[in-house]
């Protein structure tokens, strides 16, 4: 099956990703991404239920860390390398509202 | 005397410098004109910062008349791919927005190598976040390939491979997500490695995709090749995903030869390249026949598959990874009125085109509803690709395959089609995919003079034997 | 499911709740690197390149949060399995990565259940181990949320290791709810996971609750509320939400599936105004992390090291005494109050007895317990079993116990309690009703009433050192002599 991705789509994932498109560039990757998809699907071509995903290269489990304090950052360089701070916190637009 | 110093490799520097037949000072000097002739046409660097080079160099060589023992990478002029976190100096990942940002801290690999003395240049080009294969895709610079300027280097690590193939660096770091390392390596005419995955740590990589990404060296020979990756592997306990294994010795056996040795020629991939590619990879293949090797043929169509699953996981853990670009703790932030608008405005500035495509497939394959059929399809593929390879295994001790179907393109030529440029890396994709480790060697050069890569691919854990392979191919094709 | 029928939000109706509760465990670290787990410092001074999220950081886990997490698990009656950490992404500016690392399918802790001290039985659908998110302080408009002009964030308790236990829908009444919540945070307190201490957010509570006709099986829209921090915030949330919903459905106003808050001051939950959009937060397994699948023998050993809970006090106390009033029974089966009710049933106290010297002279004693033991108490009470004291001696000596470390049978000495035998009782009550002849006389024609004041005479002097039951069995006897011998 072959995912069509269309222009309300692109929107959406952009939204979530916290992107903001012009229309000529929803249009452009809605272009790209559909010919992405059908590469993608080449997937779909071969019947893979027999074979469990694969979540990650390595088999280990349990790597662990033993419950020790180690030194961390100095807050005033980090604060300093901050876009906005005050008061020893770091600073945010409103989150609620709209302009 | 410049140029002589441009020709030795690791070891012969090491000698050089031990007999005292010339200073750290001196070695910087060398390559630092080097980098004043090369680096105007090539553009490999984001940053330089020599004058801190030519301190630890002075340093060292003070050390070195006090009788002090100086590590393994003494005086090695080594370059880092700008993914990785430098202490105190920019780390880009060549994009504008971490334009300006300087890292608390190191990425551990950069401890290592500072431990063993090399002597860091500075930051090479990448396609930004190293999504690409072509290195067009830095927000700041095209690098050129020394080879032909009007060519790209490959990618992602294409600063760090022009680098070492204009003789501007010994070594380099690069990472390999998808053939980031082993693609521009063989386009410049260099060795490159992906190790096993796990097998250097990746703390302090800005991570593209967390389950494929591994970082590697780069650099002219096999044997220097050998000797960055013993200094950087190993186990780090800031790194959950860091093998415990210890790191293999490679130098000691890489004269060790290939007799009797087991290598299968991946028919498949080698009929997706070019014929003189195809050719090249044909001569390494004779060396290692030559040098007592047993060659039989194996096609392995399952690999077909892996650029389509490579195409869902990436973005889908990159389009996560990259989440915590928002404007708020470091890095470029654009006005909003509210933190929403604030976020958008600053991710929509700071990213460039390619890496905006990846992160809505990778949101788009994760997303409700499509979760099934993209990522886990996927994840079902890696399974596939994985049983194909252990199948060989059972028959080969490594697979030979080209690194690229093509040689070096020209600058332009696939940056407006993503999928052209996405198919560069059909035959390196299915080693990140599986985790295992691969390497990439040159193998002579086209009609036009443009190099040609061939790649060793083996199990997990097999650099040991790759490395021998490697050399082989190295020795037989000189 | 819990079958008891129980009075609804209104009459017909009842309560479906299910409660998230998020527990901060009270590790020395973060869960994924080596900042201080610590409440209340100066903001920003706990960060690492890890619980801030920058480039290039990766996360390790910590083992003593696993370990705190398979204890809380086995005392929840749970299985405990091979989990694996996901990531649940969405945009938020107190969350560094702009992703929350959690877990998803595969909890460590699955399939428990909790037993109320009223006996019903809460399923515990799981326990998960994930990472807590840092705090916003708005200013201006106010410093709430909806109206302020800017906010500030402080990172300290990003990464702070929490464990959410998200109970089944089997909650019936505001009341269960903080029976639950109360039975479970001592649980979380006896196994050291947590500090219990909801004021100072180390107990959050999230309540799913709907309301459903008596008798109808089916679930209904269902409202969250979010972040209910104490107890009486939670019951009369809840109370209110029960109302709410209960009216809405009878007005015939349609029931939306949403988030609320509960407005403390105004005693009213609100829907939260935040942006509507639909969370789809794209998990996918955590790459930087192995699954985490612990030993068995790990457990095993965790199973033996449990300490005794709440449940199993009742189980024995029912044993024993099984028409105990609730309310006697949870004061004596506190972790103050049992080691001392354990001593005295051990040593074959008279268990009515043991309870009610528990919960009524001991409770009174706890904060000045000193150097009174269990096996002290079990000495006292075991003098009292065999008639040698009166009961407000043994009050006295009690406190005495508490305050002065010296032997019992030294203290019984010291404060004069000899008189422990009939015959010294006798002579005691002798000696004030010789001083009281005029009401001696009358007590001997008979007349009862007067009893108590002449035992109010004995106790007021000799108070101390005898017990009322006592001094009146000697009047008693005192008056039968006095009568035989004028006879």
């Amino acid at each position: 099956m072959t995912y069509r991705i269309d222009q309300a789509d692109v929107a959406h994932i952009a939204k979530l990703a916290r992107l903001s498109l012009s229309d000529d560039e929803i249009d452009s990757y809605q272009n790209s991404l559909s010919r992405i998809l059908e590469v993608i699907d080449v997937m779909n071509s071969e019947d893979l239920s027999g074979f469990a995903p694969m979540d990650h290269p390595l088999e280990t489990v349990n790597l662990l860390r033993e419950d020790l304090v180690v030194p961390g950052l100095d807050r005033a360089e980090v604060l300093e390398a901050a876009p906005s701070a005050e008061d020893n916190y770091f600073r945010v637009p409103r989150i609620l509202g709209s302009s | 005397m410049n140029d002589e110093i441009l020709d030795w490799g690791i070891r012969e520097l090491q000698r050089r410098l031990e007999s005292a037949e010339v200073s750290a000072v001196e070695v910087l000097e060398a390559y630092q004109e080097q980098i004043a002739i090369q680096e105007p046409e090539v553009d490999a660097f984001l940053s330089l910062d020599l004058e801190a080079a030519r301190r630890r160099a002075s340093y060292q060589d003070e050390r070195r008349a006090r009788g002090e023992r100086l590590g393994r990478l003494a005086g090695v002029p080594v370059v880092l791919k700008d993914n990785l976190c430098t202490i105190n100096f920019p780390t880009t990942a060549a994009s504008k927005i971490l334009d300006g940002w300087v890292p608390p801290y190191n990425a551990t690999v950069v401890d290592r190598l500072d431990e063993e003395d090399a002597i860091v240049l500075g930051k090479t080009n990448l396609d930004e976040f190293a999504m690409g294969s072509s290195t067009e895709n830095s927000a700041f610079k095209i690098t050129r390939n020394p080879h032909d300027l009007d060519r790209v280097p490959g990618g992602s690590s294409g600063g760090s491979a022009a680098a070492v193939a204009s003789r501007m660096a010994l070594a380099g770091l690069g990472s390999d997500t998808g053939g980031s390392i082993r693609q521009p390596a063989a386009l410049t005419g260099i060795v490159g490695l992906k190790p096993t995955y796990g097998r250097v740590s990746r703390y302090g990589l800005l991570a593209f995709a967390s389950s494929l990404d591994q970082i590697g060296p780069l650099a002219a020979s096999v044997e220097d090749t050998a000797l960055v990756a013993e200094c950087i592997m190993g186990h780090d306990p800031r790194d959950a995903t860091s093998l415990q294994e210890a790191p293999p010795q490679l130098l000691g056996s890489l004269s060790q030869g290939v007799q009797g040795i087991r290598i299968g020629v991946v028919t498949n991939l080698i009929e997706a390249a070019n014929p003189e590619v195809q050719a090249g990879v044909e001569a390494a293949i004779q060396a290692l026949a030559r040098a007592g090797a047993i060659v039989e043929e194996v096609a392995l169509k399952e690999l077909a598959y892996g650029l389509a699953a490579y195409y869902v996981v990436a973005p889908a853990e990159a389009s996560s990874n990259l989440a915590r670009y928002d404007g708020v703790r470091y890095g470029l932030r654009e006005p909003g009125v509210t933190v929403e608008e604030m976020m958008i405005a600053t991710r929509t500035k700071g990213f460039g085109p390619e890496v905006k495509r990846r992160i809505m497939l990778g949101t788009y394959a994760l997303s409700a509803g499509y979760y099934d059929a993209f990522y886990v399809t996927a994840q079902r593929v890696r399974t596939f690709v994985r049983e194909a390879f252990a199948r060989a295994y059972v028959s080969f001790d490594l697979l030979i395959a080209p690194t690229s179907p093509t040689t070096a393109f020209r600058i332009g030529e696939r940056s407006n089609d993503p999928v052209e440029m996405y198919r560069s890396d059909v035959c390196t994709i299915p080693s990140n995919l599986s985790g295992d480790p691969a390497i990439s060697v040159p193998a002579g050069v086209d009609a036009d003079g443009l190099p040609i890569g061939v790649q060793l691919l083996g199990p997990a854990l097999s650099e040991q034997v790759l490395f021998r392979a490697a050399f082989v191919i190295e020795e037989g094709l000189h | 499911m819990s079958s008891r029928t129980i009075a609804g939000p209104a009459r017909g109706w009842e309560y479906v709740i299910g409660l998230e509760v998020h527990t901060e465990l009270r590790t020395a670290t973060k869960l994924f690197c080596g900042c201080p787990n610590a409440f209340g410092e100066e903001p920003n001074t706990s960060i690492c390149p890890v619980c801030l999220g920058l480039p290039g950081s990766l996360p390790v886990m910590n083992a003593q949060a696993v370990d705190f997490a398979i204890r809380v698990g086995l005392a929840l009656n749970a299985t405990i399995q091979r989990s694996q950490f996901h990531r649940k992404n969405y945009f938020y500016p107190d969350m560094p990565k702009d992703f929350q690392i959690s877990q998803y399918d595969v909890p460590i802790n699955a399939n428990g259940h909790l037993e109320l001290p009223s006996g019903a039985v809460i399923g515990i659908e799981r326990a998960h181990l994930e990472e807590d998110t840092g705090k916003l302080v708005h200013r201006g408009g106010g410093g709430r949320i909806e109206s302020a002009e800017y906010s500030l964030i402080d990172y300290n308790r990003s990464g702070v290791p929490l464990l959410e236990i998200v109970s089944a829908p089997d909650i019936r009444d505001p009341e269960e709810a903080k029976e639950y919540v109360a039975e479970l945070r001592s649980i979380l307190v006896a196994v050291g996971a947590s500090d219990g201490r909801m004021e100072e957010g180390s107990l959050r509570v999230d309540a799913n609750v709907s309301v459903r006709p008596v008798g109808e099986t089916q679930m209904r829209t269902r409202v969250e509320i979010k972040n209910l921090n104490s107890l009486r915030s939670l019951t009369r949330a809840l109370e209110f939400e029960g109302r709410r919903q209960v009216q809405l459905y009878e007005d015939g106003e349609a029931m939306l599936q949403q988030t609320r808050f509960w407005d403390e001051a105004r005693a009213v939950t609100g829907a939260l105004r935040l942006k509507e959009e639909a969370n789809d937060y794209r998990y996918f397994p955590e790459p930087d992390l192995p699954p985490v699948a612990p030993d068995p023998l790990v457990i095993e050993a965790r199973r033996s090291e449990l300490p005794e809970f709440l449940s199993t006090r009742r189980a024995q106390l029912a044993d024993v005494l099984p028409e105990l009033s609730r309310d006697l029974r949870e004061t004596v089966i506190t972790d103050e109050c049992w080691p001392y009710l354990r001593a005295a049933l051990d040593a074959n106290i008279t268990p009515h007895r043991a309870v009610a010297r528990c919960a009524n002279e001991l409770v009174a004693l706890l904060d000045e317990i000193g150097a009174l033991s269990p096996s002290r108490f079990v000495e006292v009470l075991a003098l009292e079993d065999e008639g040698k004291l009166g009961a407000s001696q043994v009050k006295v000596l009690l406190r005495e116990a508490c305050l002065d470390p010296l032997a019992i049978p030294e203290l019984v000495a010291k404060l004069g309690f000899t008189a422990s035998d009939a015959d010294a009782v006798k002579a005691m009550v002798a000696e004030v009703v010789a001083s009281c002849t005029q009401e001696w006389s009358r007590y001997l024609a008979g007349d009862e009433k007067v009893a108590g004041f002449l035992l109010g005479q004995v106790m007021r002097r000799y108070g101390r050192q005898i017990s009322g039951s006592d001094a009146r069995q000697a009047l008693t006897r005192l008056a039968e002599e006095a009568r035989a011998e004028s006879s």
